[in-house]
């Protein structure tokens, strides 16, 4: 545990920060000599690469590099002839790159025109394939379908006729093809109840699966649970993703992502028992971990109380992970979440506690240290109080003798007072009371 | 003398010449005709002759001609409101009460006009020895109504707003088919001691009426208004709200416990602080709870001490507060007896209510109603377990 006292202002300003300012749509304070965008970006391939280039144009601070990431999405854009991603990047690079990056309408529409001609020719195919009824064609026309319509960006008939080869499929190989091509699609669309949905249907089938198969099914299950903020079963899904993935599931997923995703959410939402078993001690992920030495080693730090190096840790790679296009709005909680841990954690052996060394160990001040376990205690996550003048947290535990005889009295008391109620209610009721009977009519029992 | 075609008196009686007994009729055969003829009967002082003959009359009697005397009473009432003495009143009705009373558990139309005049003489404490007994029965809606408003009210002037919730809970959860005047204005009352005693307004339990349900807070939208301002915590918002509120709060009479609304916020901040810490200085106290000077919330504070709203000391050397636990170790013998008094009160509830419980298993009219239930729908017999079969 670091002992150092000092508390430098741009650690405490970090860490400030780290309290959860992902949100926000203004610049995250990006350290530009970090992201090298070309080897981010050669990570993926597909749709999502260009997705994320955009993505991290849009959301970086930092002029240089927003035009190097619209520039390679530009160049992908018209590599792959998708003309909605070229009009999107064209948009938003504004003429600042020089004359070869200016909207060519030419040849957005020559692209389009040829585009037409295959989709025509695809549909006769396909209504050809429909007349003549045999199954297998009409799936694949189907599929090529897709594929086309998935290139060229629109998305939802790709998705919709993805759906429709469920009715030609013979083979379970067959399903699961059409399973993993609508995942790809919802992931993009953003619907993440579809996601989950397919990952189910492809696992449930009678044959056994490839094991990469298997483990984009994984990854993609976590992505699902993260984007739906079930950050548990995200890290379950994520843990459980086999090594085989590589980099087979390039066109969604990167395996650092998967080891970052994974150790965020787990760190946020397991305890430690979890922790140890299904991160520390999980042999297939360190596989994972290892591809990202800076997540692996804050882990070990938090399951080891080294919670000020940990915190560190965090904070040098929250600006990259703000880019992440899945990551970004979750980043505020989950790195709220694993520094409340943390601190619920630091305090949970002790009888009592120095604030002054728990501020030093958490690099940050005594008086936001104290707020924010006012805040824990108020939720009643810490069962402690807090001696403000002599700056020492105590624990505290009821006393169960007397907490009892309170609630027994307590509800000694509401009970007296519900059936006195009651019987006063039923004795109105029973006299058929009703205001009709107001005027005049007085009946005194005697 | 006067002919005695009314009341049946009982020969026995009859031959018994007391001094009640020709009051009685005195005062009877003058309400044949007209209360305006009391004074000319009486002479002299109308009020102390009342007075004498209320609390001097027979039970028994009384009950006969339930009526006349309840005329008798409203003649007292009257004439101490005239003379704007209403405490002379007191006295005489309370006797009254007792004597119309079948038992204790009975609400008479006396209740009400007896603890409105406590109320108007400022005597909460005398309303009290009526208040005490739990009402069961009840004949007369408009007296549940009034009596519930009243008592309240004198819970409140005592600061018993435990019992007034009680009372003020009764009247807007009673059963209803068309809302009263009265049940909105105890609804007001209700909202504002709910936020005193717990810092929030329960929702209407199954029970209540719907016609309460549905229109009770359309009647009385700024105190609903002020209970979502409370909620939110802030002092000077709240504060805001009452001010430009302050006249509608003063035409219902209701501006002393608004005030009181207020106040209690400052207390629930500080009491939900001993929750928290051990102890904090009267400067993090005052931010934290939004005064405006320490020294404001030393005086909050000590005043909660006094009060035995929280356990605390005050060190003004350090300006510091040291909250301590609640010293209660439920060890005492007067705990214990508490504690054996109140397990004996709620045996005997307990046990009444399984009587009546019975009582209803046992009424015609519930087993027509279980018997037609049963043949329209054709219901398990398990449903109807606690029916004695044999009264069929």
């Amino acid at each position: 545990m670091d002992v150092d006292c000092e508390v430098s202002a741009a650690a405490a300003a970090a860490v400030t920060n780290g309290l959860g300012g992902g949100e926000q749509a203004a610049a995250a304070p990006v350290s530009a000599d970090q992201l090298d965008v070309e080897a981010y970006a050669a990570q993926y391939s597909g749709r999502t690469r260009v997705a994320r280039l955009l993505f991290i144009a849009e959301r970086c601070g930092v002029e240089a590099i927003q035009l190097e990431a619209l520039r390679m999405a530009h160049d992908e854009a018209r590599a792959r002839e998708d003309t909605v991603l070229y009009l999107d990047a064209v948009l938003k690079i504004n003429s600042r790159l020089g004359p070869r990056y200016r909207h060519d309408q030419a040849w957005v529409d020559s692209v389009n025109r040829r585009a037409e001609q295959r989709k025509e020719k695809l549909e006769t195919e396909l209504n050809g394939y429909r007349t003549n009824l045999i199954k297998e064609s009409i799936r694949m026309g189907y599929n090529d379908i897709g594929d086309f319509f998935y290139a060229h960006g629109h998305l939802s008939e790709a998705f919709k006729s993805y759906i429709r080869t469920r009715d030609y499929c013979t083979t379970s190989k067959h399903i699961v093809q059409m399973c993993m091509h609508v995942i790809l699609v919802s992931i993009e669309l953003g619907q993440f109840a579809h996601v989950t949905n397919y990952v189910s249907k492809a696992e449930q089938t009678p044959d056994t699966l490839d094991a990469v198969i298997v483990a984009k099914l994984r990854a993609a299950a976590g992505l699902a649970n993260l984007e739906t903020k079930k950050y548990k079963l995200a890290a379950r899904k994520f843990l459980e993703t086999g090594p085989e993935l590589g980099s087979n599931y390039s066109e969604v997923i990167a395996p650092q992502d998967v080891a970052v995703y994974g150790a965020l959410c787990a760190l946020a939402s397991f305890d430690r028992s979890e922790l140890k078993s299904k991160v520390i001690d999980n042999i297939n992920f360190r596989n994972f971990l290892e591809l990202v030495p800076e997540v692996r080693e804050l882990v070990n730090d938090f399951y080891a109380s080294r919670y000020g190096s940990c915190l560190e840790h965090l904070e040098k790679l929250k600006p990259n992970l703000l880019l992440d296009i899945h990551l970004r709005e979750h980043l505020g909680t989950l790195y709220n979440d694993i520094r409340h841990k943390a601190i619920i954690q630091y305090t949970l052996p002790f009888i009592s506690v120095d604030l002054n060394t728990m501020a030093s160990a958490f690099k940050s001040s005594v008086s936001m240290l104290e707020k924010e376990l006012a805040a824990l205690i108020t939720e009643n996550k810490i069962q402690a109080r807090i001696d403000s003048h002599n700056k020492i947290l105590y624990a505290r535990h009821a006393d169960q003798r007397n907490a009892t005889f309170q609630r027994a009295l307590q509800t000694g008391n509401e009970f007296e007072r519900d059936i006195k109620a009651m019987l006063l209610r039923a004795n109105l009721i029973k006299h058929d009371f009703n205001q009709k009977n107001w005027p005049g009519q007085r009946k005194m029992n005697l | 003398s006067p002919s005695r075609r009314d009341a049946p008196i009982s020969p026995s009686r009859r031959s018994i010449p007391s001094a009640s007994n020709r009051s009685f009729t005195l005062r009877r055969d003058s309400f044949v005709s007209s209360s305006a003829n009391l004074r000319a009967h009486a002479g002299g002082d109308l009020l102390v002759t009342v007075a004498d003959f209320l609390t001097s009359c027979s039970a028994d009697q009384i009950r006969m001609a339930p009526d006349k005397f309840l005329n008798v009473c409203r003649v007292l009432k009257n004439e101490v409101m005239q003379l704007n003495a209403p405490i002379r009143g007191i006295a005489p009705l309370r006797a009254a009460v007792r004597k119309i009373q079948t038992s204790s558990e009975q609400l008479t139309p006396l209740h009400a006009e007896y603890l409105m005049l406590c109320l108007l003489a400022k005597q909460y404490k005398a309303g009290l020895s009526v208040l005490e007994d739990d009402i069961f029965e009840v004949d007369q809606p408009k007296d549940l109504f009034l009596y519930c408003y009243y008592g309240a009210m004198i819970y409140i002037g005592l600061k018993k707003f435990r019992k007034a919730l009680e009372l003020l809970h009764n009247a807007v959860t009673a059963p209803m088919s068309s809302l009263n005047a009265i049940t909105v204005e105890a609804y007001k009352k209700y909202v504002l001691v709910s936020l005193i005693q717990s810092g929030q307004v329960p929702s209407f339990p199954k029970y209540t009426s719907s016609t309460a349900q549905r229109n009770l807070k359309n009647h009385t939208q700024i105190y609903v208004d002020l209970s979502t301002c409370y909620g939110t915590g802030s002092y000077s918002d709240l504060e805001t709200f009452i001010q430009s509120n302050a006249e509608a709060f003063q035409t219902d009479n209701n501006f002393g416990l608004v005030k009181q609304v207020l106040s209690s916020m400052y207390k629930r901040n500080i009491q939900r602080l001993t929750q928290t810490y051990l102890t904090l200085s009267l400067e993090d106290i005052a931010s934290s709870v939004q005064l405006n000077t320490p020294k404001e919330a030393e005086m909050h504070v000590l005043r909660m001490i006094e009060d035995g709203e929280i356990h605390a000391t005050i060190n003004q050397k350090d300006g510091m507060v040291s909250f301590n636990e609640d010293p209660e170790q439920y060890k005492s013998s007067e705990m214990v007896e508490h504690i054996d008094s109140s397990i004996q009160r709620l045996m005997a509830l307990s046990k009444k209510l399984t009587s009546i419980d019975q009582n209803i298993s046992c009424d015609h009219a519930f087993l027509m109603k279980v018997q037609s239930g049963r043949e329209r729908a054709r219901f398990d017999y398990d449903d109807f377990d606690s029916v004695p079969h044999k009264y069929f």
